[in-house]
């Protein structure tokens, strides 16, 4: 930790600090603080803090640019603030945030803002990437490096570098985990909540899911779709107690639509199983620390993409390298880990989980 | 029963949109009132003064834009910038001044915009577009709209349905057909030479920016210099009296949702040039914006009046307050808010002058 970082992260380490963070070791609380998931730094050990550090140490001011959708989603609402975050901690860096937009139409204009005042770097999660792909590419063209976060551009000359959550995986991780904790149970009733389902990014995660269990002899025997919403989950999941008498798991894909499963789950004074959220919010972390309720654990989509993007973009404009790699340029792709936190780990967790 | 047939004639005579505020209310003209307020008053009431605060509102965002953002306001990318941003919701909002002059009002703007982005780029379309020219994308998103404004209009004239209601029941519609025809997915544009003619420059602007005002002159001149744009405005003052002087105004109602329909198809091809998809959830909410730009352009709600000048004014104030806003890092939750507040303040004042007009 270099000598500048224990003021800039003053304010951050007294709110962690409630939590039993305290007890973590230096290099998780690097994790929780610069924002990155901590599954990053996990194995990286004492090198990575190093190099985290000189990278930290402030370079040239650099002039960012964020936009991302309307935070109509806890998931969307942490990616806006967890980018500021991220940014905050820099004095270098000057963060002109174009917010929360649903309408690609004005997502472009905002974009084209940015080229037009010659921002360094331009960081974006947009609202459908294959629409903002041409403006992208113009920033690109106009020697802008664009980051491209969670939903991808339909060209891969659009952005330089893209980070990435990882759908499929998180349904292998919930399925994996699910098949370790019905270990032998091949008759075993696994139902699952998807979110919407025309979206490819259900469809990857349930593919995930069903091929998990697959390799442990189980199967998905009751699937319905909800939409994200809290409403649409209590009304998915009542439809599905009625459907099915007994359960042993069920995965939900997501904790804001969680919060309405759980609702419905009450309502019918089910218990009898257990179940794996999605996403990772704060509310679904707390639940799994106090144990007590049916949700034994969940699995992370990090709402903190948005600012991996943030850092990256800095590293681009200053023309550093990540650390811990041998490359001297910033990858082309990032790919996050989807971890199963439960009552073990979620302390590491909870830092980083997003508000719903 | 004459009435609309004297409005005509004095139309002629009239600067332009003075005649709209006139309309067919009135059996008694006002030629300017004999003290100070008055004709202070029948000068707002001309279009010249009701514009003339519009100016003045637009001026004094410019001067807030250059005074907090300096250069990187005044730039011409940055005015072009705006321009773009301002061209769709413009054309759309185009077509919202006619439909609202003529007493009617449509909700179904964004879900025809979405329909037709979808319908002109399924992959059927896009094939007969590759073998023929990008032509046929244009046809079928014109065909798109002009099929939703005829239903809207049909539904709304000959099945009596409230505007409200038919053009709401459009909206959940024609957004869950463009679900289910592109699977909720964004479909790509793959036709050469189709973006590339919405994005060409014409003398340094793009050519969807020229297509707005090439709309809004056309919409002008139509509302203003025409018999359609005369009868609009009879029929949304008083469509009793617009039958009884002869106008089919069943007809003329149907007639409006369909030009409606055809600047969304506009729209639509413009922002699919500009973002190279179509996609159900392109439109979102244009129809709010649209109803904001017409109404604080000092289009009447209730109709008989109406004024494309107005409405170019009120698109490009919040297009301009939206990145003035960009530019200066604040929310959109605090535009939104600001947004609500500057409507409040326009139909007050509109009120407040359509008051003392009708006590005079």
């Amino acid at each position: 930790m270099s000598l500048r970082s224990p003021l800039a992260r003053a304010p951050r380490a007294r709110r962690i600090g409630a939590g039993a963070v305290t007890a973590l070791a230096a290099v998780s609380l690097a994790a929780c603080t610069s924002n990155t998931p901590s599954t990053e730094n996990e194995d990286a050990s004492g090198q990575q803090a190093q190099n985290v550090v000189a990278n930290d140490e402030p370079g040239d001011e650099v002039v960012i640019g964020f936009s991302a959708p309307a935070a109509d989603h806890g998931w969307m609402g942490s990616i806006t603030t967890s980018a500021k975050k991220a940014a905050e901690q820099y004095s270098d860096v000057d963060l002109r945030v174009a917010e929360g937009t649903n309408d690609v139409n004005l997502q472009i204009s905002q974009v084209e803002t940015f080229i037009n005042d010659g921002v360094d770097a331009i960081v974006l999660l947009p609202f459908d990437g294959a629409a903002m792909t041409p403006v992208a590419m113009k920033a690109m063209e106009a020697g802008i490096p664009v980051i491209n976060v969670d939903r991808e551009f339909d060209d891969p000359n659009a952005a330089r570098v893209t980070v990435l959550g990882d759908n499929y995986g998180m349904g292998v991780s919930a399925g994996t985990y699910i098949c370790s904790q019905l270990e032998g149970q091949s008759d075993a009733v696994v139902a699952e909540i998807a979110g919407i389902d025309s979206l490819p990014l259900t469809q990857d995660r349930s593919q995930g899911f069903e091929d998990a269990l697959k390799s442990c002899g189980l199967d998905v025997d009751n699937r319905v779709a909800a939409d994200f919403t809290v409403e649409g989950g209590e009304r998915a999941a009542s439809n599905l107690l009625q459907a099915a008498p007994k359960i042993d798991a069920i995965w939900n894909h997501d904790d804001d639509q969680g919060v309405g499963v759980l609702a419905a789950i009450q309502n019918a004074n089910r218990d009898e199983f257990f179940m794996v959220g999605g996403a990772g919010s704060a509310n679904a972390m707390r639940s799994i620390k106090e144990g007590g309720s049916v949700l034994q654990a969940t699995v992370i989509y990090p709402s903190t993409q948005a600012a991996d993007g943030i850092k990256l973009a800095r590293l681009l404009a200053q023309e550093k390298a990540l650390g811990d790699l041998v490359e001297v340029e910033v990858p082309r792709e990032v790919q996050l880990y989807a971890p199963v936190v439960t009552k073990e780990n979620v302390d590491q967790f909870l830092p980083t989980a997003f508000e719903s | 029963m004459s009435s609309p047939g004297v409005t005509e004639s004095q139309d002629a005579e009239q600067p332009a949109r003075a005649a709209g505020p006139e309309q067919p209310h009135e059996s008694t003209r006002r030629t300017g009132g004999g003290d100070l307020s008055t004709r202070a008053l029948s000068l707002l009431q001309t279009g010249v003064g009701r514009n003339a605060g519009l100016v003045v509102a637009l001026l004094l965002l410019c001067v807030v834009g250059a005074f907090t953002a300096g250069d990187r306001f005044a730039s011409t990318d940055n005015a072009l910038t705006i321009l773009r941003l301002a061209a769709t919701i413009g054309v759309v909002s185009i077509g919202m001044t006619f439909v609202i002059t003529g007493g009617g009002i449509d909700l179904s703007v964004g879900a025809i915009l979405a329909l037709s982005s979808v319908w002109c780029t399924t992959l059927a379309t896009q094939v007969i577009a590759e073998d023929t020219h990008w032509i046929v994308m244009a046809g079928v998103a014109l065909l798109v709209g002009i099929g939703c404004g005829l239903v809207n209009g049909v539904l709304i004239s000959y099945g009596r349905v409230v505007p409200f209601i038919a053009t709401l029941a459009m909206l959940a519609s024609a957004r869950g057909l463009a679900e289910i025809i592109s699977l909720r997915r964004t479909q790509i544009v793959t036709v050469p030479g189709f973006r590339d003619f919405f994005t060409a420059r014409l003398l340094g602007v793009e050519v969807q920016v020229w297509l707005f005002a090439l709309v809004a002159v056309i919409g002008w001149v139509v509302l203003n210099r025409t018999t359609f744009g005369r009868r609009t405005i009879a029929v949304g003052g008083n469509p009793e009296a617009a039958r009884l002087a002869g106008i089919n105004v069943r007809r003329h109602t149907v007639l409006l949702y369909v030009l409606v329909g055809v600047c969304c198809a506009i729209a639509a091809l413009m922002l699919v040039a500009r973002t190279t998809t179509g996609s159900s959830t392109h439109g979102t909410l244009y129809e709010l914006d649209a109803i904001a730009a017409v109404v604080i352009g000092g289009t009447l709600l209730s109709g008989g009046r109406g004024t494309i000048v107005g409405t170019v004014f009120g698109v490009l104030i919040f297009t301009t307050l939206t990145n003035v806003f960009t530019l200066n890092n604040r929310s959109i939750s605090e535009q939104s808010l600001l947004k609500g507040a500057i409507i409040v303040v326009a139909v007050l004042l509109q009120q407040r002058l359509a008051n003392r007009k009708s006590s005079e």
